[in-house]
């Protein structure tokens, strides 16, 4: 599970990373979605994938069995969904301004216009 | 719960809260951000006036234990960057008054400038990784928005490197905290500092430290990572960016410094050399980008990305006596740059135009324009009595201490360098005739002239007073570097041992 994960993880990433270099305005969008992805798989994958073990104490112990669940690494990336939510919501809505006004979808065509 | 750590977030929240509450009464709006601004540098000087008695202070925000909790702790350096960044903001909100129009006012440039400072703030005083991560998102999204207020067709296009490059150092940035979660499980920097060295993996940790470095750099815009900088930052009015050049690279350097003291300071055998070299292409390459350049803002600008260079020159060298260098520097380039952003837009809305070519005759017409923007510009090119000689000496000193000799050497020559580009926006936009075909001035209203010259006046006076009150103040920064240099009552006071 372990490996089909890493290996997700990094075909994501090298996904993102093609998107992102690509010259298309669109596509630039869809690689950071995918990047943002990626690195909140990696938090989850990095963070080590436990199965069926709680992450809470049980009443007779004082602490938590050894091999538990961390609930860490799920609160972390639940915030940063949130918060690349916003970034990305944003981003769409400048590159949408762009095209409209531009309506241009190639990077090179963008910068000799300005 | 200490409320001296919390004051500096909750005073701009509240401050945001009460802009968005009295929405549409832009006098009321004035008001309140002013007061917000105030209030942040008031809780600033009363934090280091704390921290300088008393030594570092934590607090476990929901009381939880040590490693559990979020903590916020403030030492010198955290609580110097908040009251700078309260005098960044007392200054730029004055300037608002008359500087940014009612149209930006409309978009809500008082609410962003507040959240802004909120989340800057918030960086400065957390202790914890993740949280860190936070407070960027937070001051980045509000420059974002900020930068492209009243965007027209041509200017959306820098904004958008602006916005996906920092997208992309964020993605890094992220990675970096899930990779060193998973091989130390914290994100408390205390605790990463103790469990990193014993972590036993040197390779990932190299790599993690360069992913820091990497994102970090993108935000902080060193070489070569500076491109969106000039591409995006000239878009701005000039209020803006002062507050932009005042606070959102700058805490990228903090970030680089504070990790880098901190978390990576035992197992990096290639960062500091790798950080001597970019703190010297950064120097080099901005200075050379501001002298061919004739606008101001674009100039002024570059600048930003040079000044940058003699910051991370401290972070290199890491020893106490260059740290100190670096924050007395920090102070003096923060305030320098706010007041030239800001004389350079009294000289743009006086004429209309940021050309150098086309301005010309205002030493005749504006002489205290002339002599504060004068007082600005000879203290970033670092010529004593003024802050910025004496911040260079203390760098040049450590580096020199610790055989730094091309580096020192770069930094001489990018002062001369400095001081030239500073000389032609002096000889085009003051000292020559103006030329034949030049408009009219607008006359400015008493108090429209008030808001404009005040905060120049306050940042002129502070590079003035922080040249000429070197002693004390570099005894300050000093003992700041020293605290960074060896953090070992910061460590104690965020997990939260007892002495």
């Amino acid at each position: 599970m372990l490996t089909a994960l890493a290996i997700a993880v990094g075909a994501l990433y090298a996904a993102g990373i093609y998107l992102v270099l690509r010259r298309s305005v669109a596509k630039l969008v869809f690689g950071l979605a995918i990047l943002t992805t990626a690195a909140n798989l990696l938090i989850f994958t990095a963070a080590r994938l436990v199965r069926g073990r709680p992450p809470s104490v049980p009443p007779e112990a004082t602490a938590v069995p050894a091999p538990h669940a961390d609930p860490v690494p799920q609160a972390l990336i639940l915030t940063a969904i949130v918060v690349g939510f916003g970034a990305l919501a944003f981003a769409v809505v400048l590159i949408r301004r762009v095209h409209h006004s531009h309506g241009a979808d190639d990077f090179d065509e963008l910068r000799s216009e300005s | 719960m200490n409320r001296l750590l919390v004051l500096p977030i909750l005073v701009p929240l509240a401050a945001a809260t009460l802009c968005l509450l009295a929405h549409r009464r832009f006098r009321l709006q004035r008001i309140i951000s002013v007061a917000g601004a105030g209030g942040l540098l008031t809780s600033g000087l009363l934090l280091l006036a704390r921290v300088q008695a008393h030594g570092p202070i934590a607090t476990r925000v929901g009381g939880w234990r040590a490693p559990f909790a979020i903590v916020l702790a403030a030492d010198l350096l955290s609580a110097i960057m908040v009251t700078m960044a309260g005098f960044v903001a007392v200054a730029v909100t004055i300037y608002s008054l008359a500087g940014v129009g009612l149209r930006r006012e409309r978009f809500g440039h008082h609410v962003l400038v507040q959240t802004l400072l909120m989340g800057v703030s918030g960086a400065y005083l957390t202790a914890d990784l993740f949280n860190l991560y936070v407070w960027f998102e937070i001051f980045l999204l509000s420059s974002y928005v900020l930068l492209v207020l009243e965007g027209g067709r041509a200017r959306l296009v820098g904004p958008i490197k602006y916005v996906v490059l920092n997208l992309l150092s964020s993605v890094l940035f992220l990675s970096a905290i899930g990779l060193l979660y998973g091989l130390t499980g914290t994100l408390n920097l205390a605790d990463l500092a103790r469990t990193v060295p014993l972590a036993g993996q040197p390779g990932l940790v190299a790599v993690v430290a360069v992913l820091f470095l990497v994102a970090f750099g993108i935000k902080a815009a060193v070489f070569p990572l500076f491109s969106w900088l000039p591409a995006a930052y000239p878009a701005a009015p000039p209020a803006v960016l002062a507050l932009f050049s005042g606070l959102l690279t700058k805490t990228g350097v903090y970030a680089i410094l504070r990790i880098f003291t901190l978390v990576f300071a035992a197992d990096t055998g290639f960062i500091r050399p790798l950080l001597v070299w970019i703190a010297g292409l950064t120097m080099v390459t901005g200075v050379l980008g501001a002298v061919a350049q004739g606008e101001i803002r674009r100039l002024l600008s570059f600048h930003i990305i040079s000044q940058i260079g003699y910051l991370l020159f401290g972070a290199a060298l890491a020893t106490g006596p260059a740290l100190g260098g670096a924050i007395y520097f920090f102070m003096h380039v923060i305030v320098a740059k706010a007041g030239l952003f800001l004389a350079g837009g009294i000289v743009e809305r006086l004429r209309g135009t940021g050309e150098l070519k086309r301005l010309g005759g205002l030493q005749r017409t504006r002489p205290a324009l002339a002599i504060l923007f004068l007082l600005c510009a000879l203290a970033l090119a670092g010529l004593p009595p003024l802050s910025g000689f004496w911040g260079k000496l203390l760098l040049f000193r450590a580096g020199l201490a610790e055989r730094a000799y091309v580096l020192v050497a770069v930094g001489l020559a990018v002062s001369v360098l400095t001081l030239f580009s500073m000389m032609k926006i002096w000889a085009e936009a003051f000292g020559k005739d103006r030329p034949a075909d030049a408009g009219g001035e607008p006359a400015l209203s008493a108090g429209s002239r008030l808001a404009l010259y005040l905060p120049l006046a306050l940042c002129a006076l502070f590079v003035l007073g922080v040249g000429i009150a070197a002693g004390p103040v570099s005894a300050l920064a000093a003992q700041a570097g020293r605290e960074l240099a060896s953090p070992e009552a910061y460590l104690r006071v965020v997990l939260g041992v007892q002495p």
